[in-house]
Parts: structure tokens; C-alpha cells; sequence
């Protein structure tokens, strides 16, 4: 069986590349292929300058990686942990727990410092690995899934340190996930993979308008009203809407500068609503779109 | 110096964890004493067909027994490491992969000597008799015996990678050795098929060699050949567990 198949592609120092694709698609292989866990059956490849099956050692020590598993050891503490691993990359003892204790700060760990890693929370928790990633100054970080499990308040505060990553440090990134907006909130460059193809290359802007328009989703506050945004959507879209009880469904392309233009136009005829949504393809929408192109 | 710090770094990890888990700490320094003070009676009562005192055929035995089925174990905690992304981060480091094994496995070491002693030192509190060089040249067997089953169990474990399959074979493992290799009582008193079978096993032969080596019978053969099957034995699965860890992922 093969995971991951005929994969090629360049990251360029300083870039926030998602690797993106449903479960299954080939990620974490490609992740742990780069990251030397994992042996290319074939192809090779460099990362930071240094080739895959040559030179594993130095490419491990100028990568960063958190698995979507985690790195911390349940039964570490946080101190422990970092300093653990700024000695695993060669640091001093002093060295070690001077950059450990930079990272903790920096990464609202410091009063954390004593607590063993199985009593940290989520967020918390992934902080943690991503401190430790870090340890050694890294010029290129991989990230598989770092938000998976996580709450929306620690996915969003994860989403703040990643780009800080970047914007402070000049990190490379590379992450892997399989939510389209988190992609789209922190990648500068996305590529999508799917049955371990890479099937698309772009920019996040580039990659959703491949996937397919947006749906308006209207719903109206009475049945009365629903002839009158049947009418006022059928003048703002080219697609017909498609009604389900008080819900009328549209594919509309022209995103949220046009949105306001139809919300106008339904205050205008004083049509009463219950709620509008602007709903991006779903995941499973976008592979079908995407995969579909690349079948033709 | 770096593979020596990743050495020490990830003894130290392992010896952390021991001593966080308080219960573990009890139940292994217990256990050898219990074995001794419930076994040892039993033993006791064929005292006169074994020609010796029970205590002393008994602690070598244990002690055998602990560096082969209790080092073989270990391998469960590599594969809690794996599972939770830890042993990935590790590999993701540019220490050598096998200095995170040595360090891993001089942990072992020293907790299998710290039982082993503990073990000795009730043995004579309860009549056991030993020759002293005899008994530290029997005791090194033992520890290297240890340092190369838990690189042994440290491979299987990564080759596994499954704790439910990994737990079949070991038991698989374990069990003949347990009951053919006269850990317990010595071959000598079994039927003579019995004694063939048991024959086969390089573990009888280590038994027997660290049985006399306790005893004070340095320069026998038993001794000689029981050595030789340890440093083959150790051979063999530093060379196997090495490369396990080595070895990329899949």
C-alpha cells in the first residue's frame, strides 16, 4: 500500500505552509517522512538544506517537530521537560535551562514550571510541546494537527503563538491539519493532499476558489416573507436557491463585500429574517471539487 | 560528549519517573521479600533432596528469573512512550538513537541491582550462604543478563509496537523459561525427559553457572558455560534492540 505518492514541493524560508487533507490523505507520513521518523521507500528530499537519507542527524538538529500525539511525558514537569530536551540537542546543563526558562516565559509556562505534564490542561499541554520543539532554535518547525483535541479558546490562542512563531523568530513552518480554517487563518501557502497526492498548491485565497463558492444561507422569519428573498437572491446569484422550510440555500461566489450588497437589498424590501449565514465548502465539499478537477 | 549527556538525560528521565511513582517504588522492593519469606518454606520442605540449604539455590534462581521475565517487561513502558508521541520527540532529536536506549537500560540496570541486593541481603538474613567473590561474579552475570534483556524487550516492543501482542510473547517467552529452567527448583530433581527438554535452554545453563557461582565454584565449567550463553545472549540483543531504535518508524 502506498501512503503517500509522487509528493513534491518547496517551502521557502520564513513561509506558514499547511499541509492540508481529510484523515488518511498521506499528512503524517509526509510529516514524519521530513521529519527522518519514517524511511521514503523512494524520491529524496532536503529540509533546511540538508538531505533526508544522508544527513538525518543534522537535519534533526535544525528541525522542530510536535507530533499529533504530543512530545511531554506525563510524568515530567514542565521544567524538567524543556531542559530534558534542550540537553537532547546538545545545550549545556546552564544553557539548557537558561533557554527553558526564556520559553516557559515566553509561553506562560513559568508558573506551570513544577507541575507534571499529566496535570496540564489541553492547551496548556500543547504550549508545552511547542515550547519544547523550540529548545534548540530551530529554522524550520513541523506541527502535525497541533489543534486537534483542543478547545476553541486554546485553538485560538494556539493560532496567536504560531503566527507569533513566524512574525518574532522568522520561523519556518510547515503544519498539517484537517480544518479549512484553521489553513486559512494561519498559512500563508497551502497544499492539499488526498489518497497521498498532493492535489492542489496555493494560496489560501487561490485553493477556496478551486473548492467552490460559498453558500448564503437565509432564513426567512415567516413563511410570508419567503417569495420576496426567493425574488431578491434569485437578482444576486447566477445559482437557483434551494428551499427547505423557512431556509433558502444559494451558492454565492461573490463573498462578504457582495454579502452586504444582498442585505441591503433585503432591508430594502423590508423582508424580515431570522439569520444569514456565509457557510465556506465544507471539507468533504472541497476534496469532492478538488478531486473531481484533478479526475478531469 | 553528546551521546554520553543523552545517556545520562535519559537514565535520569527513567529514574525520575520510578521515583514519582511511590507505589512502584514499594511493591518492587516488596516483591523479592515475599517471594523469599512464601516460597522459600515451601522450598524448604525437599531441603534434604536437594542437598542444599533452599535459600541458597533460591536467590540465584530469582535473581535470573527478575533479569529475564522482569527485564523483558519493559518493553511495556517504551510502548506507553511511543503511544503518547514521547519516544517520537526523542527520535526527532539528533542524540543518538542508541544512546536513548543505553540510558534507558543503565536505568534498568541499577533498579534490577537495587532489587537484587535487597534480594541478597534478605537471602542471608534467612540462612542463605554464599562464597562473596563467587557471589559478585554471580551478581555481574545477572546485571549484564538484565542490560541484555531489556534491550531485548525494548526491540520486540518497538518491532510489536502492538502492548496486547508484545504481552502474548513475553508471556509466550516467559513461561518456559520460568518452568523448565529451574529458577524455582533446580532441574535436578525432575524426570529425566524433563531434564532434556530443560537442557535445551540457554537460560538452564545460566542458572546453573550463576548457582555456582554463588556457591564459590568460580573456575567450574558451569560457570564458564553459563557466562558464555550471557555474553552471547547480550551479543545478540543489544545488536537486535540497537537497530530497533535505529531503525526509522516503519
Amino acid at each position: 500500500m502506498v501512503a503517500v505518492d509522487d509528493v513534491s514541493f518547496e517551502v521557502a524560508a520564513g513561509e506558514i505552509v499547511g499541509l492540508l487533507g481529510p484523515n488518511g490523505a498521506g499528512k503524517t507520513t509526509t510529516m514524519q517522512m521530513l521529519t527522518t521518523l519514517t524511511r521514503p521507500t523512494s524520491g529524496r528530499a532536503q529540509v533546511a538544506g540538508y538531505d533526508l537519507a544522508t544527513q538525518a542527524r543534522q537535519v534533526r538538529g535544525a528541525i522542530g517537530y510536535v507530533s499529533q500525539r504530543g512530545s511531554a511525558s506525563d510524568d515530567a514537569t514542565v521544567g524538567e521537560e524543556l531542559v530534558d530536551y534542550g540537553m537532547l540537542h546538545g545545550l549545556s546543563p546552564t544553557d539548557a535551562l537558561a533557554r527553558a526558562r526564556t520559553l516557559a516565559e515566553r509561553y506562560q509556562l513559568d508558573d506551570l514550571w513544577d507541575r507534571v505534564a499529566g496535570t496540564l490542561s489541553g492547551g496548556q499541554r500543547r504550549r508545552l510541546d511547542i515550547a519544547m520543539s523550540l529548545v534548540h532554535n530551530p529554522r524550520l518547525v513541523f506541527l502535525d494537527e497541533p489543534t486537534v483535541g483542543l478547545d476553541p479558546a486554546s485553538r485560538a490562542g494556539l493560532w496567536a503563538h504560531v503566527r507569533e512563531l513566524r512574525d518574532t523568530s522568522g520561523l519556518t513552518v510547515l503544519l498539517s491539519t484537517h480544518y479549512l480554517d484553521e489553513a486559512d487563518a494561519l498559512c500563508d501557502r497551502l497544499l492539499v493532499i488526498s489518497g497521498g497526492r498532493l492535489i492542489a498548491d496555493g494560496p489560501p485565497a487561490q485553493i477556496k476558489r478551486m473548492m467552490g463558492p460559498d453558500t448564503l444561507i437565509v432564513t426567512a422569519a415567516s413563511e410570508a416573507e419567503l417569495p420576496g428573498l426567493l425574488t431578491v437572491l434569485k437578482q444576486a446569484t447566477d445559482a437557483p436557491p434551494e428551499v427547505s422550510g423557512l431556509e433558502v440555500r444559494v451558492r454565492f461566489a461573490g463573498g462578504t463585500g457582495a454579502l452586504a450588497a444582498v442585505l441591503a437589498k433585503i432591508d430594502a424590501a423590508s423582508l424580515a429574517t431570522e439569520s444569514v449565514e456565509l457557510r465556506p465548502p465544507s471539507l468533504d465539499e472541497a476534496f469532492l471539487a478538488l478531486t473531481s478537477k484533478e479526475a478531469a | 560528549m553528546s551521546a554520553v549527556r543523552s545517556t545520562v538525560v535519559m537514565f535520569r528521565r527513567q529514574l525520575r519517573s520510578t521515583l514519582r511513582t511511590r507505589m512502584y517504588v514499594a511493591v518492587g522492593l516488596a516483591q523479592p521479600v515475599l517471594y523469599l519469606a512464601l516460597f522459600g518454606p515451601l522450598l524448604g520442605a525437599f531441603a534434604d533432596q536437594l542437598g542444599a540449604n533452599p535459600y541458597t539455590l533460591l536467590v540465584p534462581g530469582l535473581l535470573v528469573q527478575q533479569a529475564v521475565i522482569g527485564s523483558l517487561f519493559v518493553g511495556f513502558g517504551l510502548l506507553r512512550d511511543l503511544q503518547a508521541g514521547v519516544l517520537d520527540a526523542q527520535r526527532v532529536t539528533p542524540a543518538r538513537r542508541w544512546a536513548l536506549l543505553s540510558g534507558r537500560t543503565l536505568y534498568n540496570v541499577l533498579d534490577a541491582a537495587v532489587q537484587g541486593l535487597i534480594l541478597v541481603a534478605v537471602g542471608f538474613a534467612f540462612g542463605m550462604s554464599a562464597d562473596v567473590i563467587g557471589g559478585v561474579v554471580g551478581f555481574l552475570m545477572v546485571l549484564l543478563l538484565t542490560a541484555a534483556f531489556c534491550a531485548a524487550g525494548y526491540g520486540l516492543a518497538l518491532t510489536l509496537k502492538n502492548q496486547q501482542t508484545f504481552g502474548v510473547l513475553v508471556n509466550a517467552v516467559s513461561l518456559p523459561v520460568l518452568l523448565l529452567s529451574g529458577v524455582l527448583i533446580p532441574m535436578s530433581v525432575a524426570p529425566g525427559w524433563l531434564q532434556t527438554i530443560s537442557s535445551i535452554l540457554p537460560t538452564t545453563h545460566i542458572v546453573t553457572g550463576v548457582r555456582a557461582a554463588f556457591a564459590g565454584d568460580i573456575a567450574s565449567s558451569a560457570v564458564f558455560v553459563g557466562l558464555l550463553w550471557t555474553v552471547g545472549i547480550a551479543v545478540v540483543a543489544f545488536s537486535y534492540g540497537g537497530r530497533a531504535f535505529t531503525r526509522a518508524n516503519q
